[in-house]
């Protein structure tokens, strides 16, 4: 067995027709082959690369991560003197995937990294999840590495990004005791060292993952006495230089192989990465984005992880004389576990090609000047992947959760107890609609796209493209009361009916939207997921016509009742 | 299987505790061939994983890297780790597709390798095997070092290492389990035995088994998959390696199987022993007979 080639909906996903764009772009119109042996010639090449790269990660997956995962929630991580120990499992995990040579993996190729686009890496993340997905937060951070690519100077990156290609692990240190989902009261204090040419950081940050790795991006004031996000700038610490300490680290529920850290900062030097002010409003952001993505592929991999722990269990438990997932209400709960999983995969993989295309442009556009076309398809990218981000984060980790929990009810009694992976997935799903941005705030983010008609666009225009069908109908009549769900909400004209009723509305946009990709990965692949898509369009409508009924007949005064 | 170069093996003085591993100055450069075979996965054994005629069925079990050649081929990686500008040279025999074994190192981090195929080749016993393999070493030329597994999951005879050695005049040292140590003119490895493990320490050119306990095989590397994608395995044939047709595959091959049987323990074949003296040392002596204990 292999993650990678017992999932085609996986590999499916790695051939749309978007790629051609993607791969000639992330290699700059395939410039170095050449002068890398691993760097593609053509798009052929290079697909046949992600096809390895991906094959060789599902092995290392099968062979060494999913079988260290139950003795890695068991062990969990370990503190002592300051420092983090991992479990032993996590560190053979995190020691393979060097020596299979995946650090570095979307770095290019000049600082040793192996230039994959962020398709591949969201799939790499899929499949190490389904494995583990505490592990999938210590080598995930890897990506932290892209914010010093695209921001920081010249030596940082010659510095830390050979270093991240040399398996370096990292963190991103945000969270203080104060400032959990508001980062704008961030108080860690940032000092400039004249004399020594850096900066000195003091100070305590709290909920860090993975908070004793090798390099640190901290958010920390450097403005004295500014109390918002404008005062707030990024700096670089390097492990090696000493100054910070774990002083606990966190008893979780779940993600056990994943240790959550204390941090204390005791003038630990630090350098600053791009420019002072920036730090939260666009560097954080930014790496944000990055992580909430990060986040969905997590989710994604438990959704498979805990349906396929459901599907054998229920194909070998017999009840009644008879297998259990031959009664209709076990293989229907199946059913929809699957169609939310390819849902799931049809936003995120979509997702992730779109900042793929305009990540790729920024990096060219720090090499040459954009043509206009360039320009426009970069903007548009880049807002397409700022509208689907919200949605696809929050939609994966709820699906995440709601998995988890009918893989368990599908076990009965035995899923309580912890003979059976289900009750590890099922704690270890818990965090993922909450870290990096609750769904609530996900809510929040996704809410401007909603009111400013957004999806509804995005998906009308892709309907267009499509060859009519019911599906499509369906899905024609889920817009129109999206569209008037909105314009009622937004006759209120209050910003309090809005919130209120923001998760009905994302959630209505987001059916919409996840109902035409995967409708669209259905028509160019029927065999993988014409099922799932007539499940989901069962659910999407019974979710969409709910949410309906209820915002077409609710009044300010509705709220009311609430308080 | 017992060391059959005794007279030039030397113990090392410190070997009780902790062996402090003292490695050549990284001066030094190797030239290593790897011994691996293409072997039916016999761990994956299912109904139809045997013929009627007892032979097995190989188009019913996946192809596999045999799992002690690939702990051989992690010892030489490790000298090329240890020894920069070492080169690791895969060596297999089979048919075409045993290519793999040889992109399989490849992939690993071998620098290149040699598929020994032809139709002369095919049906030897472990005679002919390591005949074929020693004309392809003797061709290669250049080498301090032959590492190959202790033995192969298919056909479990644990003799093609030492007649490779024998044929080629070479020291051997078999199950080993780690090489503790080298410099230009010596190994020294760490080899089980029954009861606990020796330390050993011979001169090079030498041949090396080695043991499944060793340390497992790192992975496929993804710079390599992608890099190395291209490479082209050599194929050699008799007359490239200048071999004796005779003395290959069947006609080279002294070994007939007669018969294999599938043997199944029953109860019946049991004895029963009761709980008092007389029983209990008629048992003992049962088992001390048998070589079971004592």
């Amino acid at each position: 067995m292999n993650n990678y080639k017992d999932t085609p909906e996986l590999s499916a996903r790695m051939h749309s027709p978007l790629m051609e764009r993607i791969v000639e772009l992330k290699e700059n119109f395939y410039a170095e082959a050449g002068k890398y042996d691993y760097a593609p010639k053509d798009l052929a090449d290079a697909m046949d690369n992600f096809d390895r790269v991906l094959e060789l990660t599902g092995s290392v997956c099968d062979e060494v991560i999913a079988p260290n995962a139950e003795s890695v929630d068991r062990e969990g991580s370990h503190c002592s003197g300051g420092r983090v120990q991992y479990s032993q499992g996590t560190a053979q995990n995190l020691k393979v995937m060097h020596q299979a040579g995946l650090s570095g993996f979307g770095l290019p190729r000049q600082y040793g990294g192996l230039n994959m686009p962020v398709t591949v890496f969201s799939a790499v993340c899929e499949m190490i999840s389904r494995a583990d997905a505490s592990f999938q937060n210590v080598w995930g951070l890897q990506s932290c590495a892209d914010t010093i690519n695209e921001f920081g100077s010249p030596e940082q990156k010659e510095k830390y990004l050979k270093m991240a290609s040399n398996g370096a692990t990292m963190s991103m240190d945000l969270t203080e005791p104060d400032a959990g989902s508001d980062l704008q009261s961030v108080m860690l204090k940032a000092t400039e060292d004249v004399e020594n040419g850096c900066w000195r950081l003091n100070g305590v940050k709290r909920f860090i993952t993975n908070g004793d790795s090798d390099i640190h991006l901290v958010l920390a004031r450097s403005e004295e006495g500014t109390t918002d996000g404008r005062g707030l700038s990024l700096f670089i610490y390097d492990k090696r230089n000493g100054g910070v300490n774990v002083r606990r680290i966190e008893d979780k529920m779940g993600i056990h192989g994943s240790p959550t850290c204390e941090l204390v900062f005791n003038n630990a030097r630090a350098e600053l990465c791009g420019d002072r002010r920036l730090g939260l409003i666009k560097y954080v952001m930014a790496l944000m984005n990055g992580a909430r993505l990060g986040i969905a592929t997590q989710s994604v991999g438990i959704q498979d992880a805990a349906w396929r722990e459901a599907v054998a269990y229920a194909a070998e438990r017999r009840q009644f004389g008879r297998n259990i997932d031959t009664f209709p209400a076990v293989y229907q709960m199946l059913a929809v576990m699957k169609a939310k999983i390819e849902a799931s995969r049809s936003l995120l993989y979509e997702t992730s090609r779109y900042v793929d295309i305009y990540k790729s442009l920024d990096a060219i556009s720090k090499t040459r000047t954009l043509t206009p076309e360039e320009r426009q398809e970069s903007k548009r990218y880049s807002r397409l992947a700022d509208a689907l981000t919200p949605i696809s984060k929050g939609m994966t980790s709820e699906f995440a959760n709601q998995n988890a929990y009918d893989c368990i009810q599908i076990h009965g009694g035995s899923g309580f107890m912890r003979d059976y992976a289900c009750e590890r997935l099922y704690r270890d799903a818990r965090i993922t609609s909450i870290y990096e941005g609750t769904t609530q705030l996900q809510v929040v983010a996704a809410l401007r796209y909603v009111t400013s008609g957004v999806y509804s666009q995005y998906v009308k225009d892709m309907l267009a493209t499509l060859p009519d069908s019911e599906s499509k109908t369906a899905i024609s009549a889920m817009v129109e009361k999206l569209d008037a769900m909105t314009a009622h909400v937004l006759d209120q004209k209050d910003t309090e009916v809005n919130d209120f009723c923001g998760r009905r509305l994302m959630e209505s946009a987001a059916y919409c939207v996840m109902s035409t990709l995967l409708l669209r990965d259905s028509i160019e692949t029927p065999d993988l997921f014409d099922k799932s898509l007539k499940v989901f369009l069962d659910y999407s409508r019974s979710q969409v016509e709910g949410h309906y009924s209820v915002v077409m007949s609710w009044t300010p005064e509705s709220m009311e009742y609430y308080k | 299987m017992t060391v059959q170069n005794a007279p030039f093996c030397q113990i090392p003085q410190k070997v009780k505790g902790s062996i402090i591993r003292i490695f050549a100055t990284p001066m030094e450069k190797f030239n290593i061939i790897v011994l691996a075979k293409q072997v039916p996965d016999t761990r994956q054994v299912g109904k139809d994983a045997m013929n009627a005629d007892g032979t097995i069925n190989r188009a019913a079990l996946p192809a596999v890297f045999n799992p002690e050649d690939l702990n051989a081929l992690e010892q030489a990686l490790a000298i090329k780790d240890r020894f920069p500008g070492s080169t690791v040279t895969m060596l297999t025999m089979g048919p075409e597709r045993a290519k793999e074994i040889v992109m399989e190192g490849v992939y690993r981090g071998a620098d290149g390798g040699y598929l020994l195929t032809d139709r002369l080749f095919a049906g030897a016993d472990t005679l002919a095997t390591s005949y074929a393999l020693s004309t392809a070493i003797r061709k290669i030329g250049k080498f301090d070092i032959i590492i190959g597994g202790r033995q192969a999951i298919d056909g479990d005879t644990a003799q093609v290492g030492p007649q490779v050695a024998e044929k080629l005049g070479l020291n051997q040292i078999t199950y080993v389990e780690e090489i503790l140590d080298m410099d230009s003119k010596s190994v020294t490895v760490k080899r089980v035995i029954t009861g606990g493990v020796e330390t050993v320490k011979a001169p090079l050119p030498c041949l090396l088994t080695v043991n499944g306990s060793a340390a497992p095989c790192r992975p496929r590397n993804a710079r390599l998959l992608m890099g190395r994608k291209n490479y082209d395995v050599p194929a050699w044939t008799v007359a490239d390696v200048n071999a004796d047709p005779a003395k290959c595959g069947l006609s080279g091959s002294p070994t007939k199987v007669k018969k294999i049987e599938n043997i199944v323990f029953q109860a019946k074949e049991s004895k029963r022993y009761g709980a008092d003296e007389k029983e209990i040392a008629a048992l003992i002596e049962e088992l001390a007979t048998n070589h079971i204990i004592g």
